[in-house]
């Protein structure tokens, strides 16, 4: 009976692939169509658009500064709230709900609504602590929450934090130990999402630091765009690619947790 | 035979360290409005294995979690060794725990999991090595050290578990009914295991149990609790055959309870005058407590009569015994005998039951009369 009502779902999945296929592609291969246009209307293709990115100094600092808050949000998307995250399971279970709430509330919140708060505290930490691109990880942070929550949080009900925290502790480990040593692999896969999804999150981020005058990747590809369209849109293509690739390559990260699940009782 | 072998090569090898008595004094914690633990003293010998057992909810499994510091105590102290350990964190406690639910940590083998304890204690690489293959040849399970959780069976992780317990040489050993997700045969197997090991290392162990014959069969003293209290802490056969209160007669194994009267220190219980375990008491109406082993069955006569003559109702076969259960008309009576003889009282059949004058129990409690 499974297997029929498998069989009658498969046009319908063919759609919507299909469907779904055409609306992601069709964008991307025009981007590509257009960035390696050539200059007159029958001059053959060229990738001079991606070779010259790195004619623009602007651009590459957009570049680099991007990479870095994506790396840095990453980081400290894990610092912060995985141990948040294992210790209110263990300790304050029915603060789960608000955790989640919290963490789940910058979805809901508008970017431009989020700037209108952000703006006064960048303001002054601008001021009196630095005026680096970087201080937007703060602001970064939040906007990662949810995607990281979700993530961590389908990684962690994979695995009996309990009984395995309690058994590492009761063997002498510290929390820090149970967290990096006892947690963390058995739910890596988890962990390498989050941080791919933080990391895609901050390399397409846009309004708010347009907002707040910072140059990262989106606002430099958006400046680049008004001189000189095709080289805008090659490194739009380029970050596009980054993002895919780092997806692919989760895809092949070995998932331990898999293997596992099945409990075998039994025989001796 | 080869756990004959491990034994006499761990006696010369694991050179265990000395036991230590581990206390309980006046332990106390509060879940919200309800006790788990309502002021539980209780002293463990040094090398002891004394086995918690009772209902859910009685405040074991709660008493073993505050030794190993996974808890907190609302009050009284935990003291292992003469050193109070009540305020330290779990980690360092020095109590090696094997848990209910499986607990090998999934991304390491047998071995790792072993050596884990001692790597959190700084061992040097080449003695965690020696260590934990010691540890996992006395659970008899040296040959499967590069296996992970999951090529495991139940019965291998629990003794994995066991070995990663003793690897850190604790000063006591918590077992949390470490054999409750195992199917019956390999639970008696593993429970004889945990056993030998224990009586090998010497440690000083508290095992937490719902089930009354294994806390029997495994424990020096049995510690039989009650909503937070012991009712009784004692050797496993006084537990059965003296048990301190109704209640403990009544959960360490099966119990009639038969109305009798009291008079001059013994009670008459359908004309069977029976002893008392514990003298004293007034004179009056009470409820005898005899085990379904101290009844016999014997082939009513048609001239038999007397209160103690009744119907076959039930015949149950355990193995080597049977329970059968006799009507006695305002009184059922369950009987344990050799199956050998009770082949011979199928249901319907009339028989003349008998009451061993062995010494018994009695409870006031009037409202749990068998009718």
């Amino acid at each position: 009976m499974n297997r029929r009502r498998h069989r009658r779902l498969e046009p319908f999945r063919t759609i919507v692939l299909v469907v779904l296929g055409i609306l992601f592609l069709v964008p991307i291969g025009a981007m590509v169509e257009f960035s390696t246009r050539g200059v007159g209307i029958n001059s053959p293709r060229t990738l001079s658009s991606f070779t010259s990115i790195f004619s623009y100094p602007d651009l590459t600092g957009a570049i680099v500064a991007s990479l870095e808050l994506a790396a840095i949000t990453s980081a400290a998307m894990l610092v912060l709230l995985l141990p948040t995250m294992v210790w209110v399971r263990l300790r304050v279970p029915r603060m789960v709900r608000v955790i989640e709430v919290l963490c789940l509330a910058p979805l809901t919140i508008p970017a431009i609504v989020l700037v209108v708060g952000l703006a006064p505290l960048y303001q002054w930490i601008n001021i009196n602590l630095s005026d680096s691109i970087l201080t937007l990880g703060f602001a970064y942070l939040i906007l990662v929450l949810p995607y990281a929550y979700r993530s961590l949080d389908a990684g962690l009900s994979g695995v009996d934090v309990r009984t395995l925290s309690e058994a590492a502790r009761s063997l002498g480990a510290g929390w820090a130990t149970v967290v990096t040593r006892i947690i963390v692999p058995n739910m890596s896969s988890a962990v390498l999402n989050a941080c791919l999804l933080s990391v895609a999150v901050v390399l397409g981020e846009f309004t708010i630091a347009n907002l707040l005058n910072f140059e990262n990747l989106q606002v430099a590809i958006a400046t680049i765009g008004r001189a000189n369209a095709g080289v805008s849109i090659a490194v739009a293509v380029a970050s596009l690619l980054f993002v895919f690739v780092l997806l692919l390559a989760l895809s092949f990260v070995p998932r331990p947790g898999s293997r596992r699940r099945r409990v075998r009782i039994g025989v001796l | 035979m080869t756990a004959l072998v491990t034994q006499t090569d761990a006696a010369s090898r694991s050179e265990p360290r000395a036991s230590v008595e581990v206390r309980l004094e006046d332990l106390r914690r509060q879940y919200g409005s309800v006790s788990a633990l309502d002021g539980l003293n209780l002293t463990i010998g040094a090398g002891e294995l004394v086995a918690l057992l009772g209902p859910s909810g009685c405040g074991k499994t709660t008493a073993l979690r505050l030794v190993a510091g996974l808890e907190d105590a609302d009050g009284g102290r935990v003291v292992i060794g003469g050193r109070d350990v009540t305020l330290l964190p779990a980690n360092r406690r020095d109590a090696g725990m094997v848990f209910q639910a499986y607990s090998l940590f999934p991304h390491m083998t047998a071995h790792q999991n072993v050596a884990f304890g001692l790597r959190m204690r700084k061992v040097a690489p080449r003695e965690r090595l020696r260590r934990a293959g010691e540890m996992l040849e006395l659970v008899g399970l040296a040959a499967q050290s590069d296996r992970y959780a999951h090529q495991l069976s139940g019965g291998q992780q629990q003794r994995v578990a066991l070995a990663r317990a003793l690897a850190i040489r604790p000063s006591v050993l918590l077992l949390d009914e470490p054999l409750s997700a195992l199917d019956a045969k390999v639970r008696s197997q593993l429970r004889d295991e945990i056993r030998r090991v224990q009586l090998e290392v010497g440690t000083t162990t508290l095992f937490v149990t719902h089930d009354q014959e294994e806390a029997l069969a495994i424990a020096d003293r049995v510690g039989v609790m009650r909503a937070g209290r012991l009712e009784q802490l004692a050797a496993p056969t006084t537990v059965y055959t003296q048990p301190a209160t109704a209640f403990v007669a009544e959960f360490v194994g099966l119990t009639n309870r038969l109305a009798g009267v009291v008079r001059g220190g013994a009670v008459e219980v359908r004309g069977v005058r029976l002893p008392l375990i514990a003298a004293g008491g007034a004179d009056g109406p009470a409820v005898a407590l005899v085990r379904p082993e101290a009844v016999s069955l014997s082939a009513a006569t048609d001239a038999s009569t007397g209160p103690l003559l009744g119907t076959v109702i039930a015949l149950a076969f355990l193995g080597a015994s049977s329970r059968v259960t006799v009507d006695l008309g305002d009184a059922v009576v369950l009987v344990q005998i050799p199956t050998a003889d009770a082949v011979a009282y199928p249901a319907g059949t009339r028989v003349q039951v008998a009451l061993r004058l062995d010494p018994v129990l009695i409870t006031r409690d009037a409202a749990a009369v068998t009718p």
